[in-house]
C-alpha cells in the first residue's frame, strides 16, 4: 500500500510540476530585467515598479487593459446576476414546454464555442447597425455569463420552501417587497456563486471580446496579450502582472476553501 | 343562518388545471368565528380551495365574498386573511422575532406596538423566550407555533391552516390539536382548516366539509358526518364502516347481507336498491336467541388498544367488521344484532355504468372514445344511444396491452363480499367495477367488456 | 381574470434577451452563410468549405488536434483525478485545489507562459508544441469533473463489489469506471469544445505556423469576407451540435458544474 501511495503521489506532483513550470518560470524572471529570455541579469523589482508607475508606454497600456478587463467583468457580472436571478425565479415557476424551451436556449451560450458566440454577435451588431465598443462587449459578456447565474440560482430555488414567497404575500408584502425582503436574502448564496462564475468567465474571455469590440481601440488583458504575441515580443511588465494575478487567485481560493479544509481535517482524524 | 353572520361566501367556484377539473362548482358559506375543516383525500381540491381563499390562485369561474364584498380580484397581500403553511414557510434568514414581526413591519406599525404585539402573541403560543432564536434551530412543533404566531399577530379576520400538523409526530400532533382548539376559542376568529386526517377533523371542527374529486360531498357537524354519511365515499372516508349493498323493501324496512332489518329511514320507495352503512361499533353480540338477527363465525380478532377489532363471516357469506370491548375467539359462532337507529341507509349514486354512445357500424358501438363489439340489432348506423354495463360485467386485466381501455384504480370500497372499484380512465372518465379480485389503489389496469354485456338504449 | 402578475413572467425579460442575443445571432450566421456580399442567395460559401482545401484541410486538422488533445487529457487526467479522489492515496485537499487553480487564470496568460518556456528551451514550434501546450491549458478542465464525480461516489458500491468477490482491478473496471463516465463525458465537453474552435491559443503556441479552423474563420472576418466566415462558422456549429448530441452536453453543463 505504501509503495502504491508513493507512486500515486509522485505522479500527482510530476503533473503539478509540469502544470506549474511556466508560471514559476514567469514568476522567477519577473524579478530581473534581461531582454532576452532566460537570461538572469540580477535581482530587481524594476518591472514591478514600471508596472505600477506606468514608466514605459507598454506598462501604461497594460495597466489600462487590466482596468478595462475588470470594469467589463464587473459591469457584465452585475447585470448578469440581476437578469439571471430574475430569470431563474421565473423559470422555476414555469411549467411544461415553455420551461423546457427557455432552459434549452439558456444552455446554448454555454455550449457554443467562444468564436461562434463572438461571430454571431458580431453579425448581430452589424445587422442592427449598432456601433461596436464598450456597450457591445458588455452586452456580449452578459450573454455568455447570465446562463451560469441562472444555473447557480435554480438549485437554490428548488431547495427553498415553496411557500416562502406566498407566506410573504400572505403577510402583506407586495410582489416586489417579497422579492427584496424574502427571495433575494434566501438566494444570496446562489447569486454569489453565480456572480463569481460570471466574473471569472468574463475575465477569461478572449474571442467574444475580440469580435465585438469594434475599432475603438478597446483592449482587455486577453486581447492585449494576443496582440502582443502577434508582434512577437512579450511586454516585460506582463511577467510581474501574471505573478501578481497568480498569487491573488491562489490566496482567494485558499481563503474560500479554508473552511472546507478545516472540516476535512476534523473528519480525517 | 343569518346573512350577516356569514364571513366567507364561496359561490360557484370552479378551477381547471391542465384539463382536469380540480374544483367543480363549489358553494360554501362560512360563519364568523366558526372552525371549518375542508376534509378529503389528497387531490380532492381542498388545498386548491384554500389557495383561492388566500389569493394565490384565481378561480376560473365563480366568486369569493368576504363580508359580502367580492375579493376575487384582490391580490393576496391585500386580503385580511393569513395562512399557516403546511411546512411552516418560516423565513430562514430571519430570527423568531423578525419572522413574527414581518407583517406588522410591512404595515408600518410603530416599533413599540410591534414589540408589544409580538410579545403577546409569542406568549399565546408559549414561545416567549425564543425571540432571538434562529428558526432553523427550532423543533418542528416550535416552528409550527411560530408559524401560527406570525399569522395571528396580524389579527386576521380569517386564519387559513393548510395541513399544519401533517409534519409533526403523533404525540405532538395530539397536543397541538388541543392547543389549536383553545387558541380558536381565545381568539374568536374564523379558522379554515385543511386536512386529510378524518380524526383531526372530527376532533377540531364545528363544521366539516368533506370533499372528493373537486366536489363537496357533505357539509355538517362532526356527529352528522359520522352518524349520517350521505354516500359511500363519506362513510368510507370518515371512520371505519361496513358498507353494503341493500334493498329498501318499504319504509322502515331494509334488506342487506340477505337478512331483513328494521330501520328509521323512509321515503326511498318500495323495493329500491340502496347502500347501507353500519359502523363496526354498532353491531352487537348477544346470547339471547330472541334478540339475534343473524349468526356469524369469528375469523380474526385483533386488539387495538381500547377495543378489539374482529372480522366475522355471516351465515349468508358476507364479511363484516365489528369493534367490541370483549374479544371472541376465532372460530366461535356468535349471534349478532343491529339497532334500527344505527343503520344508515343511503341513496345509491349509480346502479350501473352508463355512457352516451353512437352506433358506428353493424355490431359496433363507440363510447369512451373506443369502439366496442356489441349487439346492435334494432339500431341503425349513426344512432345516438346510451350504453350501459353492469359493474360486475366489467373485466379488469393486469395486461394493459390486451385491453380496450386503460385506467388507474382511484377508489376501493369493500362491500362485505366483493370490492367496488372506481377506475379513472386515461380520458378522465370513471368506470365502476365490482370484482372479487384484490387490487390496490393506484394500480394501472386494463379494461375489457364483452359484447353481450353492453346494453344499448335509445 | 388576472389576479396578480405571476412569478413565471419574471423570466420574460431574459426570454426576450435570449431571443435577441442568442437565437437571432445564430439565425444571422445561417442567413449570412447563404448570401453573397451583394445580398444574393448563394450556396457558394457553403460549397467552398468542401472544395477549397484551405478550409477543409484546416477543418480536419482542427478535428484531429481536438481529438488528440482530448485523449491526452483523459489519459493524463483520469489517473490524477482517481488518485486525488482516493482517500487512501491522497488526503490533502490542497493538492486537489492546486490542480483546479489554473482554471481560474486567464487562458491566454497561461498559454503565453508556456510559449515562453518553449522559446527559452529552443523547442521548434509545430504540432508538438501545440499538443503539449493545449494539454497544459485544458488538463484541469478534464481532471475537475472526473475528480468531482469520483469523490462524491458512494464507497459502498466498490465495497459491495469487493464483498461479492471482485478483485481491485475488476472493481475498477466494472464499478468505478462506468460510474465515473458522466464525469469523463463532461470533461470531454469542456476540453473538446474549446480546442476544436480555438484560434488564439494555437497561434500563440505555434507562432502562427499552424492555422486551425478557428484562425481561418477569424481571417475571413479580418478580410471582411463576412459571408464566407459565416458559412465556416455554420459548419463549426454543426460539429458542435453533433458533439453535444453524442456526449449529451445539455445535461453535462448543468450537472458537471464549475464551482
Amino acid at each position: 500500500m505504501k509503495a502504491k501511495k508513493a507512486v500515486a503521489q509522485a505522479y500527482l506532483w510530476l503533473i503539478l510540476l509540469i502544470l506549474y513550470a511556466p508560471i514559476i518560470f514567469i514568476a522567477v524572471f519577473s524579478f530581473t530585467t534581461a531582454k532576452s529570455l532566460g537570461n538572469w541579469t540580477g535581482f530587481t523589482f524594476e518591472l514591478y515598479r514600471n508596472l505600477f508607475t506606468g514608466a514605459s508606454s507598454d506598462s501604461a497600456a497594460l495597466m489600462s487593459a487590466l482596468k478595462t478587463t475588470l470594469l467589463i467583468a464587473l459591469t457584465a457580472s452585475v447585470f448578469s446576476t440581476a437578469l439571471g436571478t430574475l430569470a431563474a425565479i421565473g423559470i422555476h415557476n414555469m411549467r411544461g414546454r415553455s420551461k423546457a424551451a427557455i432552459q434549452f436556449v439558456n444552455n446554448i451560450p454555454m455550449l457554443n464555442p467562444d468564436i461562434i458566440t463572438g461571430v454571431s454577435l458580431f453579425l448581430l451588431f452589424v445587422f442592427l447597425h449598432f456601433s461596436q465598443g464598450y456597450v457591445t462587449v458588455i452586452l456580449a459578456h452578459i450573454t455568455f455569463c447570465t446562463p451560469y447565474v441562472v444555473l447557480s440560482v435554480l438549485p437554490k430555488l428548488s431547495q427553498m420552501n415553496p411557500n416562502i414567497y406566498e407566506a410573504a404575500l400572505d403577510l402583506g408584502a407586495t410582489p416586489s417587497q417579497a422579492l427584496w425582503k424574502v427571495l433575494i436574502p434566501e438566494l444570496r448564496a446562489g447569486m454569489l456563486s453565480g456572480f463569481i462564475l460570471a466574473f471569472t468567465m468574463s475575465l477569461d474571455d478572449f474571442a467574444v471580446t475580440f469580435f465585438t469590440r469594434g475599432a475603438v481601440g478597446l483592449e482587455t488583458l486577453s486581447t492585449y496579450i494576443y496582440a502582443d504575441s502577434r508582434k512577437g515580443g512579450l511586454t516585460p511588465e506582463l511577467k510581474p502582472m501574471m505573478t501578481i494575478i497568480f498569487l491573488a487567485v491562489l490566496v482567494v481560493l485558499l481563503l474560500v476553501n479554508l473552511n472546507n479544509f478545516r472540516k476535512e481535517k476534523k473528519t480525517n482524524r | 343562518m343569518k346573512e350577516n353572520d356569514v364571513i366567507i361566501d364561496i359561490q360557484h367556484v370552479s378551477k381547471v388545471y391542465t384539463g382536469k377539473k380540480v374544483l367543480d362548482d363549489i358553494n360554501l358559506k362560512i360563519k364568523k368565528g366558526e372552525f371549518v375543516t375542508l376534509l378529503g383525500p389528497s387531490g380532492c381540491g381542498k388545498t386548491t380551495m384554500l389557495r383561492i381563499l388566500a389569493g394565490f390562485l384565481a378561480p376560473d369561474e365563480g366568486v369569493v365574498l368576504l363580508d359580502g364584498k367580492d375579493i376575487s380580484g384582490t391580490p393576496a397581500h391585500r386580503r385580511p386573511l393569513n395562512t399557516v403553511f403546511q411546512k411552516y414557510a418560516l423565513f430562514p434568514h430571519l430570527d423568531v422575532y423578525d419572522n413574527v414581526a414581518f407583517g406588522l413591519k410591512l404595515k408600518k406599525v410603530p416599533e413599540q406596538e410591534i414589540a408589544a404585539r409580538v410579545k403577546k402573541v409569542l406568549k399565546l403560543v408559549s414561545m416567549s423566550d425564543y425571540e432571538d432564536r434562529d428558526v432553523d434551530s427550532l423543533s418542528g412543533g416550535q416552528q409550527q407555533r411560530i408559524a401560527i404566531a406570525r399569522a395571528i399577530v396580524n389579527q386576521p379576520e380569517v386564519l387559513l391552516l393548510d395541513e399544519p400538523l401533517a409534519a409533526l409526530d403523533l404525540k405532538m400532533r395530539k397536543d397541538m390539536q388541543i392547543e389549536l382548539k383553545e387558541m380558536h376559542q381565545k381568539l374568536g376568529i374564523t379558522f379554515i382548516y385543511v386536512t386529510h386526517d378524518q380524526e383531526e377533523a372530527l376532533t377540531l371542527s364545528d363544521t366539516i366539509v368533506v370533499m372528493n374529486e373537486g366536489r363537496i360531498q357533505q357539509i355538517g357537524t362532526p356527529t352528522d358526518i359520522y352518524n349520517e354519511p350521505v354516500n359511500a365515499f363519506v362513510a368510507d372516508f370518515i371512520g371505519e364502516s361496513n358498507i353494503l349493498k341493500g334493498r329498501m323493501m318499504r319504509d322502515y324496512r331494509v334488506a342487506f347481507i340477505k337478512h331483513e332489518f328494521d330501520c328509521v329511514d323512509a321515503g326511498f320507495g318500495e323495493d329500491v336498491p340502496v347502500d347501507v352503512v353500519v359502523r363496526p361499533e354498532d353491531i352487537y353480540f348477544t346470547t339471547d336467541p330472541a334478540k339475534c338477527q343473524f349468526k356469524a363465525t369469528v375469523n380474526s380478532c385483533t386488539f387495538k388498544g381500547v377495543h378489539y377489532e374482529m372480522w366475522v363471516d355471516t351465515d349468508t357469506g358476507y364479511e363484516l367488521m365489528i369493534q367490541d370491548y370483549d374479544p371472541y375467539e376465532v372460530g366461535t359462532e356468535v349471534m349478532l344484532y343491529i339497532d334500527p337507529d344505527d343503520i344508515q341507509v343511503m341513496k345509491k349514486e349509480r346502479r350501473t355504468n352508463t355512457y352516451p354512445a353512437r352506433v358506428v357500424d353493424e355490431g359496433k358501438v363507440e363510447f369512451l372514445g373506443t369502439k366496442f363489439a356489441c349487439d346492435t340489432a334494432g339500431f341503425a348506423e349513426g344512432d345516438e344511444v346510451t350504453a350501459s354495463i353492469r359493474f360486475e360485467k366489467v373485466e379488469l386485466l393486469d395486461n394493459v396491452e390486451e385491453a380496450e381501455l386503460v385506467g388507474n384504480v382511484v377508489f376501493i370500497l369493500y362491500m362485505g363480499n366483493h370490492y367496488h372499484l372506481t377506475v379513472k380512465l386515461e380520458n378522465g372518465e370513471n368506470i365502476w367495477v365490482d370484482t372479487n379480485d384484490i387490487w390496490d389503489k393506484g394500480d394501472l389496469v386494463g379494461i375489457r367488456i364483452a359484447a353481450e354485456d353492453i346494453v344499448l338504449q335509445k | 381574470m388576472k389576479l396578480q402578475f405571476k412569478r413565471s413572467s419574471w423570466a420574460g425579460p431574459y426570454g426576450i434577451f435570449l431571443l435577441l442575443f442568442v437565437i437571432l445571432p445564430l439565425v444571422l450566421v445561417g442567413a449570412y452563410a447563404l448570401y453573397d456580399g451583394d445580398g444574393h442567395f448563394t450556396l457558394a460559401n457553403m460549397a467552398a468549405f468542401f472544395t477549397d482545401p484551405k478550409f477543409s484541410d484546416s477543418f480536419l486538422l482542427s478535428l484531429e488536434i481536438a481529438i488528440e488533445n482530448t485523449l491526452i487529457c483523459i489519459l493524463l487526467g483520469y489517473p490524477a483525478a482517481y488518485i486525488l479522489a482516493n482517500k487512501e492515496l491522497n488526503r490533502s485537499a490542497v493538492t486537489a485545489l492546486l490542480f483546479i487553480l489554473p482554471m481560474w487564470i486567464n487562458a491566454l496568460m497561461r498559454t503565453m507562459a508556456t510559449a515562453e518556456i518553449f522559446a527559452v528551451l529552443g523547442v521548434r514550434y509545430g504540432k508538438g508544441t501545440l499538443l503539449f501546450g493545449m494539454a497544459y491549458d485544458y488538463l484541469p478542465f478534464m481532471i475537475y469533473p472526473i475528480y468531482n464525480i469520483l469523490s462524491k461516489m458512494d464507497r459502498s458500491y466498490s465495497e459491495a463489489a469487493q464483498d461479492l468477490g471482485a478483485s481491485p482491478a475488476t472493481v475498477f473496471r466494472k464499478v468505478t469506471l462506468p460510474l465515473s463516465l458522466p464525469g469523463v463525458m463532461s470533461g470531454v465537453m469542456m476540453v473538446f469544445m474549446p480546442t476544436v474552435s480555438t484560434f488564439a491559443i494555437s497561434e500563440i503556441l505555434t507562432n502562427n505556423k499552424i492555422q486551425l479552423f478557428g484562425s481561418v474563420i477569424n481571417e475571413q472576418f479580418n478580410n471582411l469576407m463576412w459571408n464566407q466566415g459565416a458559412a465556416l462558422s455554420f459548419m463549426m456549429l454543426i460539429i458542435i451540435g453533433l458533439t453535444t448530441v453524442i456526449f449529451g452536453g445539455d445535461e453535462q453543463v448543468s450537472e458537471g458544474g464549475l464551482v
